[in-house]
């Protein structure tokens, strides 16, 4: 059985913590300061939401879970081992889950990393983003790359062998020769990181970095600076045995995120906290993004955003299934949809092949090392 | 009805120097309406009019003033159209007045379009009294407009009412003076029938009906009308005169009256402004004078956005031209746009209020060419096309030369501005005619144009290199050889004929240029490489590249992000539908626009 196959038959469990020590200029997640008082009452409210989404999937068993944020470092120990504590008294948790804890350098120590393992966390997910300490002061990060190494070691002191390090391309001022600093930085770390995420920076709208792109103040590398960095990123990561698997992730053989896996193949998931996203029974939900009601009433703010038809699933089969390198499986869409892909998308699929940007492989259809460029491109073909 | 209690007069004035808000307190201040029943702006009866804060089409208004001899006078106040683009619409309607009420703003004084109305309403032999408006304003400056009106038009100015129309202060003198000033009308109501058809709108219920200034004769419910210029011949089914807003019938119209007569008459292209209704048993021997068939000066192609939209266009075409007879239009293809419309108009605005028409009240997605004066082609072989759409010019070894129409501008601007004005009509290959003074701050420019240099965003120019002070006004003169090229535009090797354009053979290569740059900007990136070539001839002038594109991926996508990222995906989609294919390079509309905003030296 591979990996996918067993996500197709799991459920997921997302659970959201909005608070951050600081936000970065870059961030448009749900997340904000906040005092102990209003993080230990989210907790109190988290826990009831579990409760109640267990209590409707009796007999659901989680492939995966996923602390995410915001930090969800940042909250004090007690907190992620009551809540880890809730998860499982409510669900069935497979014996191999992966279990990931997003963490920012500086937030955790030696103690806080034993109790996650204590709890049965096998994951570590460091948001470091750069080696260089000029690049993350213009992110808006509260730490230096010196802090990011003594968290990390304590995390592989604490026994974490899948660790995942965050970084990112294309922060201003950043050079092909910094970027490339980064990349060997993190891949020579002694115990080197078991998965690398390595996005470009999406500047967004409602951000710091937004406005001041608006204003034409955001120094952002130029286009061939861009693209040089971004086609060495795989050439590096794989001289150090990474081997990429989606648009924006590399990890060592079988190190591939389950969780995020899960997204890109369909595997249905809950997720609990303000903002977080829903998919099951073929639909999508969200949660109130207002954490005063939520914290009122954490059970009834979960609202259904959209039912999806044959039409919309065989297209987010498409279009998530074509971010992984592997692509998708034509007899997988067979069996889950009753109609052959080259049927339903024939025309679309031979003129991106045509343009360079799809091509097949055996029983996969995958996006080419332009199409991986271009992958917009691609997916509004199949939207 | 006694003539000598008749006063048929209009108000004259520049933009925004207050001859609506005059209007309203006239008609507010006699009879048939009281305050309550008064709109905003009695006149002006179009939301798009109020929102530009002009008035499109003509409109008469009857009322009623008993003066202070005691006796009661019939007011026909008849609007005027503001603006240039229907100079003819205003001649016609001047024509039907006996005088005319200037009105002269107290802090900006005499402007171009004053002096243009002015000689308007003079030229027509009409009675012109100034009154004084905006007296209330910090800045007015009552005398030193007195002494300009006199000095520049030269009209007795000096018991001009001084008033405030806003704040209704001096009306009564304005009402007096209709009284005193304008002479009654004169004419023989036994005389054959000749009315002058100034106006027309078309009703639903009541067919054409149409706006007469009856200078001889009489008309009555049976009578036989015939319009002398198109022949149409029927009988009349009502007369009547204009209440504020509405019709009201009446048994006759004689010789000085003004009103409306409906006479089951289906198209307006029967009854043409400026033509002669008469008595068709017992006929005029001669037209009023002035008549002429109104012709369009502008084209542009129109396009529905969505192809599906085209006969939706084509009724709404219908439509307005039912009310607006000066509106032309004949079905066009373009290779790039598909099926769509040739539109002739007046001149730009009345193209803009006709395209925002379409948009807002048939709700149609719209895209128009370039606009396009008429240019004369005169081929070797003899005959003269009128060219409307640069994309039908003969091949340049058929034509022997080509004319274009020439305006005569005059443009009232502070005397700071003078040199960068001249600097702008120099640029737009202006002939310098004359300059003069017509007080010590102000002067006073006149100039020949090419049209094609000034219907693009002259006014634009003119505005900000003068801040706001200049003032512009202009008639067609004439046609002059002229030395034009077609600019053609290939996009990836491929001409796409909505884009071409004739151009002044000097000016080509600039605006070659300014075009490719335009188009780069315009034109999204592809898979594959784009160049953007200016021609002509066949010969290559300028050009650009639309690079290949390199990056279009969205570096991240988890479990919360999935239903915004289809959303952005799917509005990409959308925007990418609403493209114009042109060989295999998806256009956006509004390159097709962008030849309108070339010139950005201002």
């Amino acid at each position: 059985m591979t990996i996918i196959d067993m996500m197709n038959n799991g459920f997921e469990l997302y659970i959201h913590i909005p608070f951050c020590v600081k936000k970065c200029l870059y961030c448009d997640f749900l997340s904000f300061t906040a005092d102990a008082e209003v993080k230990e009452k989210y907790v109190r409210a988290l826990c009831e939401e579990i409760i109640s989404a267990g209590e409707e999937r009796q007999g659901v068993s989680l492939s995966s879970v996923f602390i995410g944020g915001g930090t969800p470092s940042i909250l004090p120990k007690e907190a992620i081992s009551k809540i880890m504590e809730c998860i499982r008294e409510n669900f069935v948790i497979c014996k191999d889950a992966e279990i990931t804890i997003e963490c920012n350098p500086g937030t955790v120590d030696a103690e806080k990393l034993g109790i996650y393992r204590e709890c049965g966390i096998n994951r570590i997910s460091f948001g470091l983003q750069s080696a260089q300490d000029d690049e993350l002061k213009r992110l808006g990060r509260i730490h230096t790359f010196d802090d990011f190494v003594s968290s990390y070691e304590s995390a592989v002191e604490a026994g974490f062998t899948n660790i995942n390090v965050d970084l990112m391309s294309d922060i201003p001022g950043q050079t092909v020769k910094s970027w490339e600093d980064t990349l060997r930085k993190v891949c020579g770390l002694e115990h080197a990181p078991a998965h690398i995420s390595a996005y470009s920076l999406i500047v967004e709208e409602d951000t710091p970095f937004g406005e001041m792109q608006s204003e034409g103040k955001l120094d952002i590398p130029d286009e061939d600076t861009d693209r040089e960095m971004y086609h060495m990123t795989p050439r590096i990561l794989s001289e150090f045995g990474y081997g990429r698997y989606e648009i924006s992730n590399y990890s060592k053989p079988g190190f591939e995120c389950r969780h995020n896996v899960g997204y890109w193949t369909g595997v249905p998931y809950y997720g609990a906290g303000i903002d977080a996203a829903s998919y099951y029974d073929h639909s999508r939900y969200v949660n109130t993004d207002d954490i005063e009601s939520y914290m009122r009433d954490p059970v009834s703010c979960h609202y259904l955003t959209e039912k999806l038809g044959s039409e919309d699933l065989m297209s987010e089969y498409m279009i998530l299934g074509l971010r992984m390198t592997k692509g998708v499986s034509f007899s997988e869409f067979e069996r889950r949809f009753d109609v052959s892909m080259k049927e339903k998308y024939g025309h679309q699929i031979a003129g991106f092949e045509k343009d360079g940007l799809l091509v097949s492989a055996g029983d996969f259809l995958k996006l080419t090392e332009k199409g991986l460029d271009l992958a917009n491109v691609v997916m509004r073909g199949f939207i | 009805m006694d003539k000598s209690l008749i006063r048929n007069f209009c108000i004259v004035a520049h933009i925004d120097h207050g001859k609506s808000t005059l209007a309203d307190r006239i008609i507010e201040k006699t009879g048939l309406l009281t305050a309550r029943e008064m709109q905003e702006q009695v006149l002006d009866n179009m939301d798009l009019e109020r929102e530009r804060g002009i008035t499109i089409k003509s409109q008469a208004v009857r009322t009623v003033y008993k003066a202070a001899d005691g006796k009661e006078y019939i007011f026909n106040l008849i609007d005027t159209p503001g603006h240039v683009d229907f100079n003819y619409e205003v001649s016609r309607s001047l024509a039907a007045c006996d005088g005319a009420i200037l009105v002269v703003d107290a802090a900006q004084g005499v402007e171009a379009q004053t002096l243009a109305n002015v000689y308007l309403a003079l030229d027509h032999n009409l009675d012109v009294f100034p009154v004084i408006n905006k007296i209330d304003l910090p800045s007015a400056e009552p005398q030193r407009v007195k002494d300009e009106i006199e000095d520049v038009i030269g009209i007795e100015a000096q018991d001009a009412p001084l008033i405030s129309a806003k704040n209704g202060i001096g009306i009564e003198d304005v009402l007096e003076a209709v009284v005193k000033k304008i002479p009654a009308p004169s004419g023989d109501e036994n005389a054959p029938l000749s009315a002058l058809i100034f106006d027309s709108l078309y009703d639903s219920y009541k067919g054409v009906i149409v706006f007469v200034r009856v200078m001889n004769g009489t008309v009555k419910k049976g009578t036989r009308i015939k319009m002398m210029a198109t022949g149409a011949t029927e009988e009349v089914v009502e007369v009547g005169y204009f209440g504020a807003g509405r019709f009201i019938p009446c048994d006759e119209l004689s010789a000085g009256m003004v009103g409306y007569i409906t006479a089951s008459i289906k198209t307006l292209s029967e009854t043409e402004v400026g033509d002669t209704v008469t008595d068709a048993d017992n006929p005029c021997s001669e037209p009023l004078p002035g008549y002429k068939k109104v012709q369009p000066v502008v084209y542009c192609g129109v396009y529905p956005a969505d192809s599906a939209k085209y006969e939706d266009l084509k009724e709404a075409l219908e439509k307005l031209q039912l009310n607006d007879a000066s509106l032309f239009f004949e079905p066009e293809t373009s290779l790039a746009l598909g099926f769509g419309f040739r539109c002739g108009f007046l001149g730009l605005l009345h193209l803009d209020i006709i395209q925002e028409r379409l948009e807002r009240e048939y709700d149609l997605d719209l895209v128009t060419t370039a606009p396009s004066v008429v240019y004369k082609v005169y081929k070797t072989d003899g005959t003269v096309i009128d060219l409307t759409n640069p994309s039908n010019l003969p091949d340049p070894s058929e034509i022997e030369y080509m004319e274009e129409p020439i305006v005569n501008a005059e443009i009232m601007v502070t005397k700071d501005f003078v040199g960068s004005i001249m600097e702008l009509c120099q640029q737009r290959r202006g002939r310098y005619i004359s300059m003069e003074y017509i007080e010590a701050g102000r002067a006073l420019i006149k100039y020949e144009l090419p049209l094609n240099e000034i219907i693009y965003d002259f006014f634009d120019a003119l505005k900000s290199r003068s801040r706001g002070y200049a003032s512009f006004d202009y008639d067609l003169k004439g046609y002059e050889k002229s030395s034009l090229v077609k600019l053609d535009i290939l996009i990836n090797k491929e001409q796409v004929d909505a884009l071409s354009f004739i151009v002044h053979s000097e000016s080509a290569y600039e605006r070659g240029r300014k075009m490719c740059e335009k188009l780069k900007d315009e034109i999204p990136r592809h898979l594959f490489e784009i160049p953007i070539q200016a021609c002509v001839g066949g010969r290559v002038i300028a050009r650009e590249t639309v690079k290949a594109m390199r990056k279009d991926v969205l570096a991240k996508c988890y479990g919360g992000d999935i239903t915004r990222k289809k959303k952005l995906l799917e509005k990409q989609k959308e925007g990418k539908k609403r493209m114009r294919q042109v060989g295999s390079v998806e256009i956006p509309q509004s390159a097709f626009m962008s030849v309108l905003k070339l010139d950005d030296d201002n």
